[in-house]
């Protein structure tokens, strides 16, 4: 299959919309209450998706690899400070998470730099450096929950063991093997079901606009290896950094820490 | 020898004064009974002494030391604390007893293990034994061990015994009064159980209200 571009026309993009009113109605039918949802998500994925479209656009013709960083540490601080709010209550959750996901998309872009997959372009960069950054932040938030849920459920089990003359971290060893691997689930099983029951959102998104399978599923393969390294990288160093917040310096379990939700 | 002295210890959870000032001196050796209602004040009394809490005020010196001056995982070792629920880590008998050598980095002292097993009266084989096979009572008395096998100078209890049923309680009591007469541990337990209190303690403290209000030479 050659590389044909398939352009989606401004009507057959309208006529698309009509899909919202499928679930406007199963809401309406089962008295969900969440057509005020519907509308307004969908309006903003539409908004934010057009001048998200412009500004990439406009962004793409800047060939400065300084303008290319730039953008790359707004997204950073963008994805740390949800992230964060993920840790409501973990001590130094915004700083924490800045340094997890800063290191998590440096070792993978760099590696994928280095091996001449990417070139340091804007065009590639920002947007697998969003993907990166945004797998990250969706891993960082669920160490984080797991992190509190556990410090509350298995608080017990940590005063046992520092009553015994255990670390904070040899207390905290089991639920940290925990939050990582909290952390880490969804990328591996999502990995572990590609192509036999999903293909991906960006592989189908290639293909749609063109691009040969093979071909796509190269970059597909690009995109699993570097959700896998930076969700590991950003779980691990976010968890191993977080937990240290859950203890004074007297070795102590910190009482009544953030809220788990 | 005086070894364990609380001065003005006042602990405050939140807008909650939980004790209102403690003053109290133990000698070494001692064995003292701590009892009191639910809510007196007494669980966070002996947590205080663990250091898994400090004080809100007020100073705790532990063999002429405050307690701020050790490193909390030595002292941690001189003095043993034991919960009120037997917790166990991992699956068997092995990893429970294996953690506290693990921890400060030994091998496993089995001639250690094994006297402490004889004590409690459970045989040697239990080492491998699944952790939910066991007994409540089983449960109890491994966390016990588990807590003396670095032999501290303190055992701080928290009700070890009020889950157990006649015959767990006499094994441990026993243990207890070993320790005690033959070792020269210094004793804290709590315990609502007047009786028991009388049959192997030096002294018995109440505390009511966050206050010592009682105390009774036995």
């Amino acid at each position: 299959m050659g590389s044909q571009f398939h352009a989606i026309s401004f009507t057959s993009l309208i006529l698309a919309s009509s899909l919202v009113l499928i679930s406007l109605y199963v809401s309406y039918h089962q008295q969900l209450k969440v057509e005020k949802d519907i509308i307004i998500s969908s309006l903003r994925a539409t908004v934010q998706l057009i001048i998200m479209g412009y500004v990439l656009n406009y962004l793409f013709s800047y060939e400065s690899p300084i303008f290319t960083v730039i953008i790359l540490l707004v997204m950073l601080f963008n994805a740390s400070y949800n992230a964060a709010k993920r840790g409501n209550g973990i001590p130094n959750a915004f700083p924490i998470s800045c340094v997890a996901i800063g290191v998590g998309a440096t070792v993978t872009l760099t590696i994928l730099v280095a091996s001449g997959i990417l070139s340091f372009t804007p065009y590639q960069m920002i947007p697998i450096g969003g993907m990166v950054i945004s797998g990250a932040m969706v891993a960082i938030g669920l160490c984080y929950r797991q992190l509190l849920a556990n410090f509350e459920n298995r608080r017990e089990e940590v005063e046992i063991k520092l009553a015994l003359g255990a670390t904070i971290q040899q207390s905290s060893l089991s639920i940290l093997r925990d939050v990582v691997k909290t952390g880490m689930q969804p990328n591996l099983d999502s990995a572990k079901t590609l192509g036999i029951v999903s293909l991906p959102g960006m592989m189908t998104g290639l293909i749609l606009a063109g691009m040969d399978p093979i071909e796509a599923v190269k970059y597909q393969i690009m995109v699993t290896f570097m959700s896998i390294s930076t969700t590991s990288l950003a779980s691990f160093i976010s968890t191993y950094l977080g937990y240290r917040g859950f203890f004074n310096r007297k070795m102590q379990l910190v009482r009544h820490i953030g809220k788990a939700s | 020898m005086l070894y364990i002295s609380c001065k003005d210890v006042v602990f405050t959870d939140g807008s909650n004064e939980v004790l209102k000032g403690i003053n109290l001196d133990i000698e070494q050796g001692e064995c003292v009974s701590i009892v009191g209602h639910s809510g007196s004040g007494k669980s966070t009394f002996l947590k205080l002494l663990s250091g898994l809490i400090s004080p809100t005020s007020g100073d705790i010196f532990v063999g002429a030391q405050s307690i701020d001056d050790y490193k909390p995982s030595l002292y941690r070792r001189k003095v043993s604390y034991c919960f009120q629920q037997p917790y166990l880590f991992g699956r068997t008998v092995r990893d429970n007893v294996e953690f506290p050598f693990q921890i400060h980095g030994k091998r496993v002292d089995w001639d250690r293990v094994h006297e402490l097993l004889d004590l409690f009266q459970m045989p040697h084989s239990y080492i491998d034994k699944l952790n939910v096979d066991l007994s409540g009572g089983e449960k109890q008395r491994l966390c016990l061990i588990r807590s003396l096998i670095n032999d501290p100078d303190v055992i701080l209890l928290d009700e070890v015994t009020s889950a157990l049923d006649a015959n767990n309680t006499l094994i441990v009591e026993s243990v207890l009064q070993h320790m005690h007469k033959e070792q020269d541990k210094t004793i804290l337990a709590i315990t609502h159980n007047e009786e028991q209190s009388r049959r192997y303690v030096n002294r018995r403290i109440t505390i009511e209200a966050g206050r010592i209000v009682n105390e009774e030479v036995l």
